[in-house]
């Protein structure tokens, strides 16, 4: 068997599918946790429950999303200021 | 044992590697950081190496807490580059690599504002050579308009300390607040070398075009000397809390859609800047701490993500994520450095960026900067997007590209493997590091809430990445260019210019000739205002018509060159 055709770890889609399902999981999981420990907090903010975890996919979310917009108006063909 | 000043080892250093043999040289420059931290360890605290000039006390070490961590850390940088680089023939890039980490130490140890100006200059000088080491057009261009900017910054440093001069009669570099021209002037220099938002983009321009190694030289030396001076000069003003907010704000959306990887990675270096200028601005000790703490981490983590983008662009040739991808079949061992890299910068717990921008953020907390917080936690969560998935994804894991390479050369991995160790140590055992900051460090990491929180934040920021890839929603890498402010130098005012030119027509020369003379006669009579006034006599009129003559010549070279 060549190199090339050599199967990797991320070929078999299958592993890909565990990948994300330990991420669900891990997410879970300090979800849950936020339910038991007792957190010491510095501001009021941050002790609503799951204050981090809905702040970072909301934030990672809108990042994204402005981000894309901004591509509208700034992104030029890759020899733009070759020319 | 007696000491020298620390940037004499290294400039010594790099007039052997200028006539030494190539098998020599590379051995060289890996003794030349060694010695020169054994020279470092034997300086004692305070004033050393001072002379007079003219009436001026000059400076060369000046040693306390923080310009000996800073000192220790410039100095493992340089041996984790010349590590990095022990393949490299190139005489050029070995040289000027050396005399720029000489300079950066030069600057951190300065005891006065023009010692310290004269190795700000040789920071711009040695190192634009590692960007012309690239040896292609796009590197000439971007190391010129480096160069020019560099070198304003270095103008306006002058500036500013001879107007401290003028009025104190002092040149010693010490604490100072926002108020007079001179202070101004300064904070100005720092702000152009720290990549303030607006000031920023000479930085995303020419380190990507650099080589391999001379981007990982880069990454560490400027900007920090820059975060040195700040936390020397400008502690505790407020005005660096909102800048450095923004700064750590505005580059992740542009690292988002960058395709050049070492660019995004650019973009990124501006975005932990500025958590270190929030902590200088903040100015308790606990940021000051967490500022300096965490331009150390900054300094090995973005050293080591840039050595695996250099790998990758050594093997490959390629450095966009549209043309990468699968590459951790080629090439596992840079992807395992680049995931702790990735991993370090993104804060997780047991990696270093966990120990020191929490400090910063924590500060921000106590000092009621609730929307700077707030502000700073969005930068986490994007720097573990743009930093911490899209590097490793996008170069090797996402679409296979086909690509089938070599593994990284020896050396290249065994520099990767020495950050990477760093990495982990400094996040597993941080006091090491705490024992080394300015003030006493009273700030445990490890609790149970900072551990959750962390988790929570970065797991939901990989989430949303999952979450968009599989609703088709984020954007692809697509081969283009981004405009930032360069466009305004590198179009705008091009095309004012000829505009101009073609309007006017020949009254332009005409016009750039009573320019000169006006220059001319601007300098014959600050001549006789010197003459007839002394030096230092009445500062006004030179100070202004310095000021003049600087507006006028950096407007001159910008439209002349760029």
């Amino acid at each position: 068997m060549s190199e090339r055709d050599k199967t990797h770890l991320f070929d078999n889609p299958r592993n890909v599918r565990r990948l994300i399902h330990a991420l669900y999981g891990l997410c879970g999981l300090t979800l849950v946790l936020d339910f038991v420990v007792h957190r010491h907090v510095d501001h009021p903010w941050e002790a609503a429950w799951g204050f981090y975890s809905i702040y970072g996919f909301v934030a990672c979310v809108l990042l994204v999303l402005v981000a894309k917009e901004m591509r509208k108006v700034i992104m030029r063909k890759e020899d733009y200021y070759d020319e | 044992m007696s000491s020298v000043a620390p940037f004499v080892v290294f400039y010594a250093g790099a007039v052997l590697l200028a006539v030494a043999p190539a098998p020599l040289r590379r051995l060289l420059a890996l003794l030349v950081p060694v010695v020169g931290a054994l020279n470092l360890y034997g300086l004692p605290d305070g004033t050393g190496a001072a002379f007079e000039l003219f009436d001026y006390t000059l400076v060369l070490v000046e040693m306390d807490r923080l310009s000996s961590l800073f000192g220790y850390l410039f100095h493992l940088a340089a041996f984790l580059g010349f590590i990095y680089a022990f393949d490299v023939r190139d005489r050029m890039q070995q040289v000027s690599a050396m005399l720029y980490a000489g300079s950066a130490l030069g600057a951190v140890f300065a005891g006065d504002l023009l010692t310290l100006f004269v190795f700000w200059e040789m920071l711009a000088l040695t190192s634009v050579f590692l960007v012309l080491a690239r040896r292609t057009e796009r590197s000439f261009g971007a190391a010129m308009r480096y160069l020019v900017i560099q070198v304003t910054s270095g103008v306006l440093l002058l500036a500013g300390a001879l107007a401290i001069i003028a009025d104190t009669g002092d040149a010693r570099f010490t604490r100072m607040t926002l108020d007079g021209l001179g202070p101004w002037l300064i904070f100005l220099a720092i702000g152009i070398k720290c990549c303030f938002p607006g000031l920023h983009n000479w930085l995303t321009d020419a380190y990507p075009e650099s080589t391999p190694a001379g981007t990982v030289f880069l990454s560490a030396f400027t900007t920090k000397v820059a975060v040195y001076a700040l936390a020397r000069g400008f502690p505790g003003t407020e005005l660096l809390v909102y800048i450095g907010a923004t700064m750590a704000m505005f580059p992740i959306f542009f690292a988002v859609i960058e395709n050049d990887l070492r660019r995004v990675l650019a973009y990124s270096l501006i975005n932990q800047v500025g958590f270190m200028v929030c902590g200088i601005g903040i100015g308790t000790s606990m940021a000051i701490n967490g500022a300096v703490a965490h331009a150390f981490n900054d300094v090995v983590f973005k050293g080591l993500l840039f050595m695996t983008m250099g790998a990758v662009l050594l093997r490959t040739g390629r450095m966009n994520g549209s043309d990468l991808g699968g590459l951790y079949k080629s090439m596992p061992w840079t992807t395992g450095f680049c995931i702790v890299g990735a991993a370090s910068i993104s804060a997780f717990p047991l990696f270093s960026g966990f120990v020191s921008k929490s400090m910063v953020m924590v500060a921000a907390l106590y000092e009621h900067y609730e929307i700077v917080w707030l502000a700073l936690l969005f930068a986490s969560a994007g720097v573990f997007h743009h930093a911490g998935i899209k590097i490793p994804y996008f170069a090797f894991y996402a679409h296979d590209s086909g690509i089938r390479c070599q593994e990284a050369p020896r050396s290249m991995l065994v520099a990767m493997a020495l950050a990477a160790g760093i990495c982990i140590f400094n996040g597993a055992y941080p006091w090491l590091l705490y024992d080394m900051l300015p003030f006493p460090v009273d700030y445990e990491p490890y609790t149970v809430a900072h551990i959750l929180t962390q988790s929570q934040l970065l797991f939901f920021s990989a989430l949303a990445f999952v979450w968009l890839n599989l609703k088709g929603l984020y954007p692809p890498e697509l081969p283009s260019t981004n405009l930032d402010v360069e466009w305004s130098y590198r179009r705008l005012l091009p095309a004012a210019a000829t505009a101009v030119r073609n309007v006017v027509g020949g009254g332009f020369s005409r016009l750039a000739g009573g320019g000169q003379a006006l220059a001319a006669r601007t300098v014959a009579g600050t001549e006789s205002l010197l003459v007839g006034v002394g030096l230092i006599g009445r500062v006004w009129a030179i100070r202004t018509t310095a000021l003049w003559i600087l507006v006028l010549l950096s407007g001159y070279v910008f439209v002349e060159y760029l």
